[in-house]
């Protein structure tokens, strides 16, 4: 296998050189940038030798948490042949990408992309920086460099001399780069597939790690925001004499038409004076939205005339009209919020030549674009340093909303470092939520019990609609399909139905949705899974033998579920008082599948005592940080089952802190059995896959426990309560 | 007013009713002690209080005497050498890593009172929130911590 490779020869990046000199604070005034700290030239943009020999790989996606950082390191450190033992990590900015052209590719991290989007361009960046090593110790030597080996950062020449990566580093700097590499061969692979730690664990177990929350400045402030907390509504009025008197405030500023900031010496007295102030709005699109109103919009959408086709096979109708049995239930998930457990924040300084940023972003290119629009700057007089996340899920993907903010602050104290953070309420109220559907499922059954016809129409908000309707498609947001498309390596229907009808009615409440993760493929499931399981029941089958009746033609997706099966022990009968669940999905170009046991007590609570849950993630790079995404999106998914929902009364977020959103915690947690199982030749997401299974999964196993069908999330307010 | 924090007397000045989380981190300059939800209910703002685990946020500086012994996690062992960071480490708890600071503040307490806790000893000490969801990577450590005591 040879791949072309276009590489910027002697681009010398001009950086901090460790990742956490990004925290430190930056000497005003802001012309020029740092020098890199070591002054060594970079063998290619994504890799960097220090003279001891340290490995530094660049990475372009972003961490936070999902160990996307590791995984891309191990990419790269693979092909390089590096030793693992040297390699440390540092990002780029969207600037410096921007300003090189996009050597380092897209930054933006969602849809469980990190790794396997980049991964060819990354390999093919390690093992172009190995060949130009390689060249330059033979150039050292005299002999031709086909005659040297390389392993372990050390190039070993025909005679046995041998020399370090951190010796040859500046030769290989001068070096132009080949013009075509061969990539390993997977079976050759020693790092891709080895569960090796994290490479950024230990600045979390001692408070070292900087967030963004935490970034600091010489001579920063800090402010606190309130914006209208209606969609759409502006400032009317506030009140800054009021305040401006109070300890430790330094301004009161408006922010855009829609909201008010107090800068401070601290953040908490900035949120003091925030509080005392009184500020009016005026309505907005979303005034007069409450959830009966929003509930009545979808219901509408279940029957409408017209919706968009997102999968469509033989003659739905005449299923239903000569079918043996119809089954027909309505589902629901309501809002979700991300509730990251760092609130939205960034420091922002602004001069008339220069805006900066010091952010947690999914996206720092959009960023950037956020950031060069409210400075009013070119996007090159500006730059994001980027710093690692206090929790994504979504919510730092798409909209820079908090980076807008904190730039245009800052441009009302030019040459002052502001630090501008939500209160834990202000991010609750502007949150992009998960977007509510409902979905009627109509089922139609032959005599023997098989499926012959299903229909399954979905109403409700589209994401795209809300944050990037350049994204529809003559209208149709093809997102709403997740998990449910006729073909396609993303995420199809992994059942074979001859009659088939999947479409959408579109009804967007003024409420800003966002991707979520998991985003569509988790109300898709969920509606889904449950509903198959309904029909298995109604049809007298076993519901793994239901769905394995569908899936000759879908075999990987078979495989996980059979996986699940296996582990969970479905042939043989649980321990008294506990039921089963099961259930698959494919997304994010991943199949997964998920078995869940769970009892009911005495008072009607129950309890998920194990998941066992497998992903065929096509490679699996790090499979003990795969499990760990496996075990943390049943927290999150779970999360949403047992206990999230957001309401709007009046336009306005009823759920503030997490006393009003309740998520779980180790009390509601069941153990989590991980299989990792991938089939090799192609690469999928991780992040969020398995996620899209926990609901089902748990909610069959409830219908087994109790013959209650769980039909409307959370589990918590419709008469399932977790123990 | 002064406070005392990993074994040091720091002058602060902020008013009274300052939350001793903002006072910890804005005057103190120990941002290891996360803001999470400002009403005592996610457990990230975790700090010991004469070796008692509180919920910072919660607790006002005019209510923190000088001769209170805080221990924030920068001072949980000064060299990452408490059995339950070692074990946080070994076992790769963290993932984005905002909670932990309170996890192993909590932990740290339980583990100090229990020297070998049960799973509902655990369950009933850790409360805290981790969205990531490693809350059973956080159970595990606690028992390896115990073996490493």
């Amino acid at each position: 296998m040879t791949h072309h490779v276009k590489l910027s020869r002697r681009s010398f990046l001009v950086t901090s050189a460790a990742a956490g000199g990004l925290s430190l604070g930056l000497s005003l005034p802001l012309a020029g940038r740092a020098q890199a700290q070591s002054g060594v030239p970079e063998v290619n943009a994504w890799v960097v030798i220090r003279p001891d020999d340290t490995v530094v790989i660049r990475i372009g996606r972003q961490e936070m948490g999902q160990g996307t950082l590791t995984g891309l390191a191990q990419i790269v450190a693979e092909e390089l042949d590096a030793d693992w033992s040297k390699v440390t990590t540092e990002y780029p900015t969207p600037g410096e990408n921007v300003a090189r052209e996009r050597i380092w590719g897209d930054f933006g991290t969602a849809g469980s992309r990190g790794i396997r989007a980049s991964q060819q361009y990354m390999r093919e960046g390690g093992a172009a920086a190995r060949a130009m090593l390689v060249q330059a110790a033979a150039n050292r030597w005299g002999v031709d460099a086909a005659d040297c080996t390389a392993t372990n950062s050390t190039v070993t020449g025909p005679g046995g001399e041998t020399a370090t990566y951190g010796e040859l580093a500046s030769e290989a700097a001068l070096l132009d780069p080949p013009s075509e590499v061969t990539l390993k061969d997977p079976a050759d692979w020693q790092l891709i597939g080895k569960p090796v730690a994290r490479l950024d664990t230990v600045g979390k177990v001692d408070g070292s790690q900087v967030y963004s929350i935490d970034h600091t400045m010489d001579g920063m402030l800090n402010a606190a925001i309130r914006r209208a907390p209606v969609m759409g509504a502006r400032v009317a009025s506030y009140d800054a004499a009021a305040v401006s008197g109070m300890p430790g405030v330094k301004k009161v500023v408006q922010v855009g038409e829609d909201a008010v900031a107090v800068i401070a010496d601290t953040w908490w007295r900035a949120k003091t004076a925030l509080e005392a102030m009184p500020v009016e709005w005026t309505d907005g699109e979303g005034t007069g939205y409450d959830m009966p109103r929003i509930h009545a919009m979808l219901e509408e959408g279940l029957t409408a005339e017209e919706s968009f086709v997102g999968n469509q096979q033989g003659d739905v109708q005449a299923a239903i009209a000569d079918a043996a049995q119809v089954v027909e239930a309505t589902y629901h998930m309501p809002y979700q919020h991300h509730a990251t457990m760092e609130p939205m924040n960034a420091t922002a300084v602004w001069t008339d030549e220069r805006c900066e940023v010091w952010t947690a972003t999914q996206n720092a290119e959009a960023a950037l674009a956020a950031a060069s629009a409210a400075a009013g700057l070119p996007i090159d007089q500006c730059d994001i340093h980027r710093i690692n996340l206090g929790g994504g899920f979504g919510r730092r993907a798409t909209l820079q909303d908090y980076v807008t903010q904190a730039v245009l602050i800052a441009k009302q104290m030019p040459g002052t470092p502001i630090k501008m953070i939500w209160s834990r309420e202000e991010d609750m109220l502007h949150g992009v939520l998960h977007p509510i559907t409902m979905c009627k499922m109509t089922g139609a059954l032959d005599a023997d019990g098989n499926l012959t016809g299903l229909h399954m129409r979905i109403s409700g908000q589209s994401i795209l609609a809300g944050v990037r309707p350049e994204g529809l498609r003559e209208g149709m947001d093809p997102i709403m399909f997740q998990g449910l498309n006729p073909d396609g390596e993303e995420g199809r229907l992994g059942y074979t139905i001859p009659n088939l009808l999947v479409d959408h009615a579109m009804r967007n409440p003024p409420v800003m949705p966002g991707f979520w993760r998991g985003v569509c493929n988790n109300q898709n499931a969920f509606y889904l899974e449950s509903f198959i399981d309904e029909l298995a029941h109604a049809a007298d089958k076993d519901p793994l033998e239901f769905r394995r009746a569908m899936m000759a033609d879908h075999p990987k997706h078979l495989a996980v579920l059979n996986a699940v099966a296996e582990g969970i022990g479905w042939d043989t009968p649980p321990p008294e008082g506990v039921y089963r669940g099961i259930c698959q999905h494919m997304g994010y170009g991943s199949y997964v599948a998920a078995a869940a046991e769970v009892s009911v007590d005495d008072g009607g609570r129950f309890k998920v005592h194990r998941i066992v849950a497998a992903t065929d993630c096509g490679t699996a790079v790090n499979p003990q940080q795969i499990a760990a995404q496996i075990e943390g999106s049943f927290a999150y998914g779970l999360s949403a089952s047992f206990f999230g929902e957001i309401t709007v009364t009046d336009g306005k977020v009823n759920e503030e802190n997490f006393d009003t959103y309740p998520v779980v915690t180790m009390h509601e947690m069941p153990a989590v059995e991980s299989l990792v199982v991938p089939s090799g030749g192609f690469w999928g997401g991780v992040g969020e896959p398995t996620i899209f299974v926990a609901t089902p999964a748990v909610a069959n196993a409830i219908f087994a426990a109790t013959g209650t069908r769980v039909r409307t999330l959370p589990m918590a307010k419709n008469g399932m309560i977790p123990a | 007013m002064r406070i005392s924090v990993n074994g040091t007397v720091h002058e602060v000045d902020a008013e009274p009713d300052t939350p001793l989380l903002w006072v910890l981190r804005e005057q103190v300059g120990l941002t290891g002690t996360k803001y999470g939800c400002g009403v005592g209910a996610c457990g990230a703002c975790t700090v010991h209080l004469d070796g008692v685990p509180m919920r910072s946020c919660a607790i006002q500086l005019q209510d923190v005497g000088e001769d209170t012994a805080i221990t924030t996690i920068e001072g949980l062992s000064g060299d990452r050498s408490h059995p339950i960071q070692q074990a946080w480490v070994e076992l790769d708890v963290p993932q984005c890593g905002y909670c932990q600071s309170g996890q192993i503040m909590v932990a740290a307490a339980l583990l100090a009172e229990t020297s070998e806790p049960t799973d509902d000893d655990i369950v009933a000490a850790m409360t805290n929130i981790c969205r990531c969801g490693t809350y059973n990577r956080i159970k595990a450590g606690i028992k390896r911590a115990a073996e490493l005591s």
